[in-house]
């Protein structure tokens, strides 16, 4: 057997380990300033750029694609090639990849700051930005496939399964969660509505934590966990088992998600067991990690980098089971849309994602860079910091979460609610305050890494291409009885293409059967009437400034919700809404019952400052809408875009679109100036507030006898 | 909800891909060796290895 000498590309790992800690600091710091937004409204600014509903999923963003999207580009290219005994595939393939991550990164922090967003969680950016994430992945595809044929071991370690796995499933939600109809360069509309986009939504934004915030950092455990314990993975076959399950498990969950919304109940049925289900799996993997280091207690005592991967798979561990617990209908029930779902998330991203990015950081930067860690100490000290900031988050949130879900569902010996919704509130505001201490203090130890890892990197010197050998992989591999359709294909890269295109071509034949879904949205409540085009066009206001990432548009059938907001939401109610806007966190109340409850004036001195209308309210001032112009030019492409997606606006209806908006802002001027409020018909306040009097209101209309 | 059945659809490809994949992984033998594959990742290529003596050196 030939021995080979090649080279480990060492470079493009160094690549993503700065990216991860540049767009983390990004990341975290605007967390820490939306969670003080919370309570200190001022904090706001006042200007578009800097307001909650459009720093918060630049935040979500930056720490979900940026931060762990590259700590997973570092980890997979570095244990990659040493597991596959292979340099990457391509050199220039891995350069497209990092610089094109990255250029979608900036190019997803401002359109969200510009408001471009396309109103679904997680998945906001607009649709030339998803078909640059689409390239770039098919891009990270060859190249890790590619690796995984020419290298030069024959087993594949259960790493990189978790790494398959990760691309595979992340290539297909991504598609699938994005049809999206262009409008214009920036804006677009789901192709699904309702009930329909709600369920695919949440279809892919649980199995984005499952195969983006999961699964490869799993691989990247089973990788670097024995390394840097250097004891082997405390049991191989469990790895392998806990990976097949888990990945043939997860995929079903999502509907959990959507309890006791409009959705059927058996898809709320489905999604619950699915879930319960998965704690096994999930719980294997954190075992297994563990277990790795039983016998190894001592090393953890001294080395920073274990403790890290400790409280990170301890995390996981106490995620996994706290997941399967909120998707029971009766935790749900109080859970859902409180502070708990923050702190649940956060127990994710800042213990498992977070630190075991900390610990491969601290154990990749001295190795690429041939030189010990700066300081050991530093390390521990950055362990408690960052320990002492998720305990100070997460423990606020779990308690805000739950006392603002058991005063929401206070009744009074009368019967009716003893709540004002404000008043639970400002109640948990020095929970909100503590939370931002937590993330703060968090903040803190990760600024204390970057000065380790500086300190690294200027004593030692990058080894850009590190020197390695290993026998090629023979030819005749032992076969067992007959040879396999796979043996010809590794040794042709060109079929291999070929094969792969054959399976994005089938994702291509899947995007042609959403056509078929447009025939589904045909109301099932006959008065659910389209949008208005200024109603349409306000909407898209709401959508822009991100109002769903604080209100819910969703009443649960309970009674503290419908004696609250007013009657409970039907699935019939969304059929026009591209996108749906149900929501996910109330820190404002729901609003799926808004229209027609304030006059039009109210909604207009709300907007410029809330807290004139409701003292002590924590919303920011949207004082821009009542000066910006509606885009009026856009109504035309807005209202043909709809109807290609099946909303039943007459034929030609673009060209008379304006003229019946301008009517309809008219009449809302027209109110406002009764109430002593000047102002022009064309600003978007009169949009926002024909849509918010709106919402909600058709189903007033419906007559009786058709009521159920 | 006739959008479940795009997701059904998709669901089961991908549940389809990894079932393949889990056949050929058996058949290939991948598995046949519970041991080696979790060891072998522990022996680093030689300049790692050097490191590891400095590491250790200054330790000490």
């Amino acid at each position: 057997m030939q021995v080979e000498k090649f080279y480990y590309d060492n470079q493009t790992v160094k690549n993503f380990a700065y990216a991860t800690i540049l767009w983390g600091v990004v990341g975290m710091t605007l967390g820490l300033l939306i969670a003080v937004q919370i309570y200190l409204p001022a904090a706001n600014f006042g200007l578009p750029l800097t307001t909650f509903g459009r720093v918060r999923p630049v935040h979500t963003n930056a720490v979900i694609f940026a931060f762990v999207g590259n700590g997973i580009f570092m980890g997979v290219y570095y244990s990659l090639q040493r597991l596959c005994k292979a340099r990457m595939f391509n050199d220039a393939l891995s350069k497209i990849h990092f610089w094109g991550w990255q250029l979608i990164i900036v190019a997803a922090a401002l359109t969200l700051l510009t408001g471009h967003t396309t109103g679904k969680e997680y998945a906001e950016l607009e649709w030339p930005i998803d078909i640059a994430i689409t390239l770039v992945w098919v891009i990270f595809g060859i190249n890790m496939f590619g690796t995984i044929l020419k290298r030069r071991e024959q087993h594949l370690y259960v790493a990189i399964w978790f790494y398959i796995a990760t691309w595979v499933t992340v290539a297909m939600l991504h598609i699938v969660n994005s049809f999206e109809i262009p409008v214009s360069f920036l804006k677009s509309y789901s192709w699904y509505a309702g009930v329909q986009d709600a369920l695919v939504q949440w279809w892919y934004g649980h199995n984005a934590v499952a195969f983006f915030l999961t699964t490869p950092y799993l691989g990247i455990m089973y990788y670097f966990l024995p390394k840097a314990a250097n004891r082997p993975v405390y049991s191989y076959r469990l790895s392998i088992i806990h990976f097949w399950a888990l990945i043939f498990i997860y995929i079903w969950a999502g509907p959990h998600h959507l309890l006791y919304t409009a959705l059927p109940d058996w898809a709320q049925s489905l999604g619950t067991v699915f879930s319960i289900m998965l704690i096994a799996p999930s719980w294997g993997g954190m075992l297994n990690g563990l277990f790795t280091l039983r016998g190894a207690w001592d090393k953890v005592r001294e080395d920073p980098i274990l403790k890290f991967m400790v409280v990170a798979i301890t995390c996981y561990g106490m995620a996994t089971f706290e997941g399967p617990m909120l998707s029971l209908k009766n935790v749900n029930a109080i859970t859902h849309f409180t502070d708990w779902t923050i702190a649940h998330v956060h127990i994710g991203a800042l213990g498992w994602n977070g630190f075991l990015t900390f610990a491969i950081l601290y154990w990749i930067i001295p190795k690429i860079f041939n030189t010990p860690l700066y300081s050991k100490k530093l390390a521990t000290t950055h362990f408690w910091v960052g320990t002492i900031g998720i305990v100070l988050y997460a423990v606020p949130m779990y308690w805000a979460g739950f006392t603002q879900a058991m005063m929401w569902k206070q009744f009074t010996e009368e019967g009716i609610l003893k709540y004002q919704f404000l008043e639970t509130v400002t109640h948990i505001i020095p929970m909100y305050v503590t939370r931002s201490l937590g993330g703060l203090i968090y903040l803190v130890g990760v600024f204390i890494m970057v000065y380790n890892l500086v300190k690294t990197v200027k004593s030692g010197k990058l080894a850009a291409n590190e020197a390695a050998e290993a026998p090629a992989l023979s030819d005749v591999v032992e076969t067992h009885g007959k040879q396999y359709w796979h043996k010809w294909i590794e040794k042709r890269p060109i079929q291999m293409l070929v094969f792969s295109l054959v399976l994005v071509a089938i994702g291509g034949l899947l995007e042609l059967v959403p056509t078929f879904l447009i025939k589904s949205n045909i109301p099932t409540i006959v008065s659910v009437k389209p949008y208005t085009p200024l109603e349409l066009q306000g909407r898209d206001i709401y959508i822009r400034e991100g109002c769903y990432l604080c209100h819910s548009q969703m009443v649960r059938p309970f009674r503290d919700e419908v004696a609250r907001y007013g009657e409970y939401s039907k699935a019939g109610e969304f059929v026009y809404d591209h996108p749906f806007q149900w929501g996910s966190k109330r820190t404002g109340p729901d609003l799926a019952r808004i229209g027609g409850k304030y006059p039009d004036s109210w909604h207009y001195n709300h907007m410029l400052e809330a807290q004139s209308m409701s003292p002590g309210s924590i919303m920011p001032s949207y004082a821009w809408m009542l000066d910006d112009a509606i885009d009026t030019a856009s109504t035309p492409a807005k209202i043909r875009a709809m109807k290609i997606l099946g909303v039943p606006y007459p034929d030609g209806y673009d060209k008379q679109a304006n003229a019946d908006l301008m009517t309809q802002a008219n009449s809302i001027r027209i109110n406002l100036k009764i109430d002593k409020i000047n102002t022009a018909a064309n600003k978007e306040i009169i949009a926002m507030i024909a849509y918010l009097q709106r919402v909600g209101s058709d189903i007033k209309l419906q007559p009786a006898s058709e009521k159920k | 909800m006739s959008v479940i059945i795009i997701l059904l659809i998709a669901s089961i490809a991908v549940a389809a891909l990894f079932l393949a994949a889990f056949i050929w992984s058996v058949r290939d033998g991948q598995y046949k060796d519970e041991i080696a594959p979790a060891v072998r990742i522990l022996f680093d290529d030689k300049p790692s290895e050097q490191i590891k003596e400095v590491e250790e050196a200054k330790l000490t």
